[in-house]
């Protein structure tokens, strides 16, 4: 085989096996010692000396075990080197053994076992700060640099890195156990990871009518979590609810934009151009969900979800429905951002007067203040009650507040149909 | 891992309790010092005696200066530590949380710098 034939196929090899297996290799490789940031490293120096060494020698026949086999002469020559003045001598022993040749060449023959859950609870672990959960899920579950979670989360590359690098320390220095949470502490702990993966794919942004999640980033990358959250644990409701959510909310995504960029709204969108499988199979994971029994915050949302999708594509109102919906979510998550989409539901069911009394207040919770959808959802009954002023008020507060050119104007012509008023 | 377990709690509440109650008290660290015992992970413990009676030194301009009082001015103080042997954070924590001083007043789980064999 010719060199340049040879590169190509050992840098496609590499890249598969970086899309299939990367989150497992760093899995394998941090549950035995109890720091990640090494095992990424480890792991990319190995993943550099096969771009070199494959071309020559041929792509192996089990390019993860030769990158494990690689990453982890490397870890160990690490720790028995600069990092010896930090480690306890009996440390030392209990992770070169657990890195042992032998210990590794015993588990590769069977596909080596999967520990990216327990890599995610290490993740989502209540000791690390909650907002950089879903930053590091990203990082060391799906390999992302810091510069794409950085846009994502709306802050500078630099600065994501830092807090990504504080985190990983954190993880090591603190001794985060590398294990799947026990039974009876499951469930908070599950929830952690839960929010985590949904922060990466919506940081709780919702439209001015609150029934579609804005589009983000990585969406595909939450999406390909919440699905291995299912995998992991099939019989989990809530996770099955989350991945319900997501696929409903992403199902819509090439009905939120118009023709020219402009954002469309829940009610006014094209059920055909709904992607009707993903809907499906919302559907099918809230079933499977509700048969477990065990109700929730992400499955109420799901649920809200297809709610929603049922009545634009039978044109049935289903408000009565909705409200009990969110009712049920309120008692379980009181947010405001549930209150609002609350009262925005009560205004189709008892008008927009019964809508203003269930909104929640500034006063009461002031990040509500800074919050677009309270603003847009507030003009817009406003407007119904006759409160022009007000309404014209609240829009361009919301106008004010919002990122998103497109829902800008959208909230700009909403306003513009009270000139004169 | 060896983690020190610090108990800062509002020594103002201790001489407000009756003797009953400051009975009931110790009683409680006693049981708990007894449990980390009987489990094999207690590395050591003390109780302190009350912020009032720390004295803060540091130099500044190559002069010692000394000066009456803890370092952090606030409400809680530390009022004791564990120092315990465990496998990983979360048997730190769990520990913690049974730390009487968990119920009036915070804990907070460190680990301990290992020093290489």
């Amino acid at each position: 085989m010719n060199s340049r034939g040879g590169d190509e196929q050992a840098r496609n090899t590499a890249e598969a096996v970086a899309r299939r297996s990367y989150g497992k290799l760093i899995a394998f490789l941090a549950a035995r010692t109890g720091d990640v940031a090494s095992a990424e490293d480890a792991l990319s120096e190995a993943f550099a000396s096969a771009l070199a060494d494959w071309p020559r020698h041929g792509c192996p026949a089990n390019p993860e075990a030769w990158l494990l086999t690689v990453a982890r002469r490397k870890l160990v020559d690490v720790y028995r080197g600069h990092r010896r003045h930090e480690i306890a001598g009996d440390d030392l022993d209990g992770i070169a053994e657990g890195l042992g040749a032998a210990a590794i060449a015993a588990e590769i023959p069977n596909q080596f076992a999967d520990q990216r859950l327990a890599l995610m609870f290490v993740c989502a672990h209540p000791a690390i700060a909650a907002a950089i959960r879903a930053p590091l899920i990203l990082q060391v579950i799906l390999g992302l640099d810091a510069k794409a979670i950085a846009s994502a989360f709306l802050t500078s590359p630099a600065a994501m890195g830092k807090r990504l690098v504080r985190a990983k320390e954190k993880i090591r220095q603190a001794g985060i156990p590398f294990r799947v949470p026990e039974r009876e502490e499951l469930p908070g702990r599950l929830d952690a990871v839960l929010d985590a993966v949904y922060a990466a794919f919506a940081e709780g942004w919702t439209d001015p009518g609150g029934t579609d999640v804005a589009r983000r980033d990585l969406t595909d990358e939450a999406m390909f979590l919440a699905r291995l959250v299912t995998e992991l644990l099939p019989l989990e409701a809530e996770a099955l609810g989350l991945l319900a959510l997501v696929l409903h909310a992403q199902a819509r995504r090439r009905a939120r934009r118009g023709p020219d960029g402009e954002y469309v709204p829940l009610a006014r969108q094209d059920p055909d151009l709904w992607d009707a499988q993903m809907i499906a199979d919302a559907e099918a994971l809230l079933l499977r969900a509700s048969a477990l029994g065990s109700i929730g915050r992400y499955q109420l949302e799901g649920a809200l979800q297809s709610a929603h999708v049922d009545r634009c594509r039978t044109g049935r109102a289903n408000w009565a429905e909705v409200v009990r919906l969110y009712d049920a979510l309120f008692a379980l998550a009181g947010s405001p951002v549930v209150a609002i989409n609350r009262a925005l539901a009560i205004a189709e069911l008892h008008g927009a007067s019964a809508a203003l009394d269930a909104m929640p207040q500034v006063s009461a919770d002031a990040r509500l203040a800074e919050y677009q959808p309270y603003w847009a959802a507030c003009a817009e009954l406003l407007a119904k009650t006759a409160a022009y002023g007000e309404a014209r008020q609240a829009y361009d507060i919301a106008i004010g507040l919002e990122r998103d050119p497109a829902v800008r104007r959208f909230l700009q012509e909403r306003r513009s149909t009270l000139d004169g008023l | 891992m060896k983690y020190i377990l610090m108990a800062y709690v509002n020594e103002g509440a201790w001489p407000k309790m009756t003797k009953a109650e400051q009975e009931q008290g110790a009683a409680a660290y006693m049981a708990y010092a007894e449990a980390l015992t009987k489990a094999g992970v207690l590395a050591g413990s003390n109780r302190l005696q009350p912020s009032t009676a720390s004295t803060t030194v540091r130099i500044a301009n190559g002069k010692s200066q000394v000066l009456d009082g803890p370092y952090v001015d606030s409400k809680e103080q530390l009022g004791g530590y564990f120092l315990i042997d465990v496998p990983d954070l979360d048997a730190a924590i769990s520990w913690a949380s049974r730390c009487p001083a968990a119920g009036h007043g915070v804990v907070e789980v460190r680990p301990i710098w290992a020093m290489p064999a």
